[in-house]
């Protein structure tokens, strides 16, 4: 059994798009909050921080997670994606990546990085979605700038790209 | 140099076309998808910065009787707890828009007088700290009357929220243009309708943020805030902070989270957190939390309407009524009443109408101030003039659309000066329209309403035309002073727009602009229209639209609101570079033995237009003025730096008549749209949705239908689902996201979007703006649609399902004989009633000695920690309480009355917690049940009210329930072998009601 | 919005879970997905001192079918039984009423058993339990016992959980043939229900269950019944429920609802 005293900062090891991390937090410490200001991976954004607008989605363990709605601690040993680590490197973006900037699928930009880690979760699993199913997906993910549109259209077309470019899928 | 700087010619453009126009990809794009966006909470702070809580009223109206906050100054990591009072010491009041003795503070001084006011400022080492210490302070408030209904506030008995006002009346005035009486004294017909415009908010996902620091050597402040203009809230916030202009240095972050008008709100915040930082002398940073913004932040206005028309027989329009109630909230704060003033110009919307009659009433409520907010008067006044077109034609058997094309502009007046002052520069709304039916296929949605009708669905269609004002005039908001005031005020007009283009002396471009994006992608925009007038590719332009009020050009109307980008902002840009330019081509002159006039610049060259070879690159020609000034033309000036400032000069000010020219372009919006409502739940569907725009010329098609889809959703929210809900006391209902409602993507459709170019003659790229036109047109249109499908005369906003189906629904079956049917609650009456009773083994007489018993009493109440008896009949308790999971500490005062032993007693009581406060009644009664036990019955009235009332509402009637009901199967367990009865439910009753919380599962 | 302090225990045996609530009681909260639990610690209107996260007990983590009863543990998250292969089969009332808990980005975090635990009376999972008649697996240091559906929600999110007992498991009678069917009505996708309903044939008829309106999810057995005695039994039923007006919608919506939805699926799950 490991127990945290309340007050007291604790290490918090885990790897971060697969390199290792570690930073002290208070176990009340959020993982969102863990991430932007302990680790310094601010592409990750707090909107509500119940559980509702999605923008602070990533993924700890193949699970999409709201990071609000988890404590730094609870992830302690696991694996966690987000938004910094989807483009295949620092001057190239990713499929998806390239699909949202082709459709004009963000404005303000603050609500995408969750966007886009439940559509690279979805699209790796799924890879020829309808458009209803997308927006089943998104339907967790507000976005007040775009209307959604673009959106969708630039999940379809990243889909497609995926799937005819099977070899890249590593750059999703 | 020229080497380093002169790019392969294969690269430029080929085809020659202007970048203006296409839909290239963004600039922003690559760093915001890729998390390395600049947001205010992702930028680093300086060492030693603190961060803020604030404490929050929960009342809707209250004296301050006292706070005691030693506690939270104790608490670990606090450098400081700051009150109204201290904050009125350390600033000025925020300067009132209208000429009242009103102060406006933004902080509760002595009063509070809306739910989420601030009481109290905590400055901590981390925001958790912060947090902890809020809860430790203790507030002593009087509650008073609140009023949250803007012609409630205007009732002769109505509490008064501040004493500079004339009862809750801010202003007042009456405007008459034409001859309105005339009109409807002659009019065959008159039509009216009352209106209520609800309340909402485009409630942007980043929310506020500020990062203060005073300077205290200089006595000047330094405070990086996602602000987004007019920056004629500079001057507001240097006077509240008490320094001159030139010692406030407001800057912005490189991105913005979305502000729609929103992050106008954030300056009382700015005021604020830059005295907790000369308070502390430290930085302090603040980030608002998204309960704190869906309570607090700012709001649209609500507003009461009534419009009456005089109506020809042919539906011709002869004359509008207008008598507006326009409904600020707590506080006026600037702009406001700006909202109203707005559409001053635009009343009679796409329409000839030459007679209009205006009174306009600003009143204060106990409700959260309002402030910029996307369309900004559009919706509310639009809602009540396209409602009215649709009754015209119901009541006169004509056509919707008919009547609509009957009003319109004719397409030869323009530029049309409409009878309240506003010049509408450009447009052809009856082409407009016509396209629009023509390409929306309005012939094939009528049949499958034909259809739909048959088969006995619920199918409707609905119109709306709508003028979209843009690029505001500063001086309209002074149509609220009279003419004599005015001229005692001095003259407000125009509109400054400014740019500043730099080469260096790489001859690379820069430009700089004071319009503070928000996610519209202007760095883009203006990297098109900078690269035409050089000749370059706009990836060689680089654009910085971060202000910095301390080294950049600016103005009062700087910023990102009413519409301005395209029209004034990318056209500066134009005009600056077009100076530039022109200098360039004096040089390039010179150095290619041509004359000016030859000049041309191409494909990344500065050539001659007769002999392509004869030319230069472009940075050799730009860098000359860094590197050899000697050797420029006399006449040719320096080439490094150029700032234009543009201020169209048909933003004039209002005349002795009132008129006044309140925007300076007018675009076109004519939407039409097919909805079904389904029979079981009374769910709106957007069948089919057509939005027609005239926005001038098109500068990005992307970006421009970009904004027209956002702001489609966001008023599909304002139609369907959005409203900041308050109760009667003043309560606030929807502080959460789970309350209030944003669409997904399951509910907004994909608009069809037809546009037409007539261009501006007023801006110097032609364009207008665009970006708020739907958040005018479409809630109206919907609500049309929906009248027309249910055959409604009223419909209003939000269409929640259960409103439509209880307006459109027969009778209710009734309940069984025998059966009980709760009372049908008023609207608006959140009090909680209920009744029950329990069997307990004890005799009335002894339960009634419980009942007075403290001892017994603290036993028996879970989670009472202490209870202290006053008098016999008055008890103070600490009680820990809660349902589920949550849980909340209360301080408890119950008193007990009409006694009647051992019989019946009523009693009364309050408690207030960090996490609410309530009051109640109840009554008990005790019978012998004949078996030497006691029958107890109980009632009470409540009501509940702060946090657990905003974020969980949906659950207080149920919580409330369970409290009170396990209390009483405490008691009679308890008395199994002697219980305790009393007035303490109340207590519990008020600890649980925390059994709210918001958030989706 | 961030919490008030807590202690943070990551139990790696169930000895660990029950000891900790056995020593805590009603200071200590279980946490499992954390979908409801850290909203409310976000808000500050939990604020338990000890928060016990059970997820990294594999024990917990077991879908078990066994002599016609599933066995769901209290660490399976929603999407995992969602993507049980035999879910279709064996719980067809879960696999139509899952979907509806919140959004995909919740349900890969959620729990079947935190779900209950927090007995929302909107949630889909409180109803489903209700309407199929299972059990809830409680088990403290002192003893283990299983209550059934009807006795284990006692009010607005509240349990006839003791405050050291932790939910196991939660069992459902496996299906045995006849229709299920299941509809909500919510303001969006994926919110709270105004009105959710769940319909399942018994062997002399119907059960009907409704979530969403009273503080608890209520479920109602009647023969098989048509036209006008169904019109007056889910009449009877509306009114029973005591629905109650908030800013989503009317009491007379709630109850009108429960009458037409609970004609159809009556008719769906008998014909």
């Amino acid at each position: 059994m490991t127990r945290l005293a309340a007050h007291g900062h604790h290490p918090v090891r885990f790897h971060l798009n697969g390199k290792p991390v570690e930073a002290e937090a208070e176990p009340r410490m959020l993982l969102s909050d863990f991430l932007r200001h302990r680790i310094g991976a601010t592409g990750t954004h707090v909107g509500c921080e119940h559980g509702v607008c999605g923008a602070c989605t990533v993924i700890v363990d193949g699970m999409l997670t709201r990071s609000c709605l988890t404590l730094a601690a609870q992830v302690d040993g696991c694996e966690v994606q987000t938004v910094e680590g989807l483009a295949p490197s620092a001057d190239r973006l990713g499929i998806l990546q390239q699909a949202f900037r082709r459709n004009h699928a963000l404005q303000c930009g603050f609500c995408t990085a969750g966007i886009l880690m439940s559509l690279d979760h979805y699209l790796r699993r799924n890879p020829s979605p309808r458009e209803a199913d997308i927006r089943d997906l998104l339907s967790g993910h507000l976005c007040r700038c775009t209307g959604y549109t673009p959106i969708i259209k630039a999940a379809l077309e990243a889909a497609a790209d995926f799937a005819s470019t099977t070899e890249e899928k590593s750059d999703a | 140099m020229a080497q380093v700087a002169a790019r392969p010619a294969s690269s430029v453009d080929m085809e020659g076309r202007p970048w203006v126009g296409r839909s290239i990809e963004r600039v922003e794009d690559a760093a915001l998808l890729t998390g390395r966006g600049r947001f205010i909470d992702d930028i680093g702070t300086p060492p030693g910065t603190l961060h803020a809580a604030i404490l929050r009223s929960p009342h809707a109206h209250a004296d301050i009787i006292s706070i005691d906050a030693e506690a939270a100054r104790r608490a670990p990591g606090v450098a400081a707890v700051l009150t109204g009072k201290q904050i009125e010491a350390l600033t000025s009041s925020l300067v009132v828009g209208v000429k009242a003795p009103v102060e406006c503070w933004p902080i509760a001084t002595k009063r509070v007088r809306y739910v989420g006011e601030p009481v109290a400022v905590v400055v901590a080492s981390d925001r958790a700290r912060a947090e902890d210490a809020v809860e430790l302070i203790d507030v002593e408030y009087r509650p008073c009357m609140a009023v949250v209904d803007p012609l409630a506030a205007l009732a002769a008995d109505a509490p008064v929220l501040h004493d500079g006002f004339p009862s809750n009346l801010a202003s007042d005035r009456s405007f008459s243009y034409g001859d309105p009486d005339q009109a409807f004294a002659q009019a065959p017909h008159r039509f009216s309708i009352d209106i209520r415009y609800p309340r909402n908010s485009c409630t942007p996902i980043e929310t506020y943020g500020v990062i203060a620091t005073h300077d205290a050597a200089e006595d000047a402040f330094d405070i990086l805030a996602n602000f987004q203009g007019p920056f004629s809230i500079h001057t507001v916030i240097s006077r509240a902070l008490k320094v001159p202009g030139n010692r406030l240095r407001l800057r912005t972050p490189p991105d913005s989270g979305g502000s729609f008008g929103v992050k106008q709100g954030v300056f009382p915040y700015i005021v604020l957190i830059g005295a907790a930082s000369r308070a502390v002398g430290r930085p302090v940073k603040w980030i608002e939390d998204r309960l704190e913004h869906l309570t607090a932040s700012v709001s649209a206005t609500n507003r009461a309407t009534t419009l009456s028309a005089a109506v020809a027989a042919d539906g011709r329009i002869l004359a509008l009524d207008w008598d507006q109630v326009e409904d600020c909230g707590a506080h006026l704060r600037a702009p406001e009443p700006a909202t109203l003033y707005r559409m001053h110009g635009n009343l009679t919307g796409a329409y000839d109408i030459r007679h209009v009659k205006v009174r306009n009433r600003v009143v204060v409520t106990n409700k959260t101030p309002t402030g910029l907010n996307r369309g900004f008067g559009g919706p509310q006044v639009y809602f009540a003039l396209e409602r009215l077109v649709q009754r015209i034609a119901i009541g006169l058997r004509l056509d919707p659309l008919d009547v609509i094309k009957r009003n319109l502009v004719p397409a030869n007046a323009f530029p049309y000066r409409t009878a309240t002052g506003a010049l509408l520069d450009s447009g052809n709304y009856q082409e407009a329209v016509a396209r629009a039916v023509e390409q929306g296929r309005l012939a094939e949605l009528m049949a499958r309403r034909d259809e739909a009708r048959a088969q006995g669905r619920l199918y409707g269609i609905g119109f709306t035309a709508v003028v979209e004002p843009s690029v505001s005039n500063m001086g309209y908001i002074t149509t609220v002073l009279t003419a004599a005031e005015r001229r005692k005020a001095g003259p407000k007009n125009g509109a400054q727009a400014t740019a500043t283009i730099a080469l260096d002396p790489l001859g690379s471009v820069t430009v700089h602009v004071a319009s503070v994006p928000q996610g519209q992608g202007h760095r883009t925009v203006l990297s098109q229209v900078v690269a035409d007038v050089f000749g370059l590719k706009p990836q060689d332009i680089r654009v910085n639209t971060e202000i910095d009020t301390a080294k950049d050009a600016w103005s009062i109307a700087s910023g990102n609101y009413a519409s301005r980008f395209a029209a004034a902002v990318a056209g500066t840009a134009k005009l600056a570079a077009e100076r530039i330019a022109a200098r360039l081509a004096r040089v390039a002159a010179s150095q290619l033995n041509v004359e000016p006039a030859d000049i041309v610049f191409a494909a990344g060259f500065v050539g001659s237009k007769h002999n392509p070879e004869n030319r230069l690159a472009f940075s050799r020609v730009a860098a000359l003025s860094h590197w050899s000034p000697g050797s420029l033309r006399d006449d040719a000036d320096q080439t490094i730096r150029e700032t234009v400032f543009w201020s169209p000069p048909e933003l004039t000010a209002p005349d002795d008549d009132d008129r006044m020219n309140s925007s300076l372009c007018h675009g076109f919006i004519f939407d039409f749209c097919g909805v079904e409502i389904d029979r079981t739940t009374f769910e709106t569907r957007i069948d089919r949705y057509v939005t027609m725009h005239d926005c001038g010329t098109i500068l990005h098609p992307a970006m421009v239908n970009g904004q027209i889809r956002g702001g489609f959703a966001q008023a599909l929210g304002a139609a369907l689902y959005e409203e900041y809900a308050y109760a009667a006391d003043g309560s606030f209902l929807t502080g959460t996201f789970a309350d209030y409602l944003l669409p997904t993507t399951t509910e907004v459709p994909d608009p069809q979007i037809i546009h037409m170019e007539t261009p501006s003659p007023l801006t110097p790229l032609g364009a207008k703006g665009v970006g708020e036109g739907n958040c005018m047109s479409t809630p109206v249109c919907i609500a049309n649609a929906v009248a027309d499908a249910l055959r409604l005369a009223d419909v209003t906003l939000p269409l929640v399902p259960a409103k439509l189906a209880d307006l459109a629904r027969g009778p209710e079956p009734l309940p069984a004989a025998g059966q009980t049917r709760a009372a049908a609650a008023r609207e608006a009456d959140r009090r909680l009633r209920g009744e029950g009773s329990a069997a307990v083994k004890a005799a009335p007489e002894q339960v009634w000695t419980m009942l007075l018993d403290a001892r017994t009493l603290q036993a028996v109440i879970p989670g009472c920690q202490r209870i202290e008896k006053v008098s016999d009949t008055h008890f103070r308790a600490d009680v820990t309480l809660g349902i589920g999971p949550v849980t909340g500490r209360y301080r408890a005062d119950v008193e007990l009355f009409d006694l009647d032993p051992p019989n019946a007693v009523r009693l009364r009581g309050k408690a207030e917690g960090a996490l609410g406060f309530g009051d109640a009644e109840g009554r008990i009664t005790l019978e012998p049940d004949g078996k030497g036990g006691t029958r107890l019955r109980y009632s009470y009235d409540a009501s509940i009210g702060g946090k657990v009332a905003s974020i969980g509402g949906r659950l207080l009637d149920g919580a409330t329930r369970v409290i009170i009901g396990q209390f009483f199967a405490a008691l009679a367990r308890k008395a199994g072998g002697g219980a305790s009865a009393s007035g303490f439910s109340l207590v519990a009753l008020l600890g649980r009601l925390a059994s709210l919380f918001g958030g989706r599962r | 919005m961030k919490p008030a302090a807590f202690d943070y225990v990551r139990a790696e045996s169930l000895d660990e879970v029950l000891e900790g609530l056995s020593n805590e009681g009603g200071n200590a909260r279980v946490l499992a997905g954390g979908q409801s639990l850290m909203a409310m610690l976000n808000m500050r209107l939990a604020r338990p001192k000890v928060l016990i996260d059970i997820m990294r007990l594999k024990e917990l983590n077991r879908v078990e079918e066994r002599a016609g009863v599933v066995t769901i543990g209290a660490g399976v998250r929603q999407a995992t039984l969602l993507a049980w292969p035999e879910l279709t089969r064996t719980l067809p009332l879960l696999a139509l009423a899952l979907p509806w808990i919140g959004h995909v980005q919740t349900r890969s975090r959620g729990t079947i058993c935190g779900s209950l635990a927090h007995a929302d009376p909107s949630a889909e999972m409180p109803l489903a339990l209700i309407a199929l008649g299972g059990e809830v697996h409680l088990r403290s240091k002192r003893q283990r016992r299983r209550v059934p559906a009807r006795d284990f929600f006692v009010g607005m999110m509240a349990t006839d959980r003791a405050e050291d007992e932790l939910i196991e498991a939660v069992s459902f009678p496996g299906h045995r043939g006849g229709g299920c069917a299941f509809r909500e009505v919510a303001r969006r996708h994926g919110d709270f229900a105004i009105v959710a309903c769940a319909a399942v044939a018994t062997p002399n008829g119907v059960r009907f269950a409704v979530g969403g309106v009273a503080d608890v999810p209520m479920a109602r057995d009647w023969p098989c019944l048509d036209g006008t005695a169904l019109d007056d039994a889910l009449n009877g039923f509306a009114y029973e429920l005591d629905a109650r007006d908030d800013v989503h919608a009317t009491a007379r919506y709630r109850r009108d609802l429960v009458r037409i939805i609970g004609r159809d699926l009556i008719g769906e799950v008998l014909q």
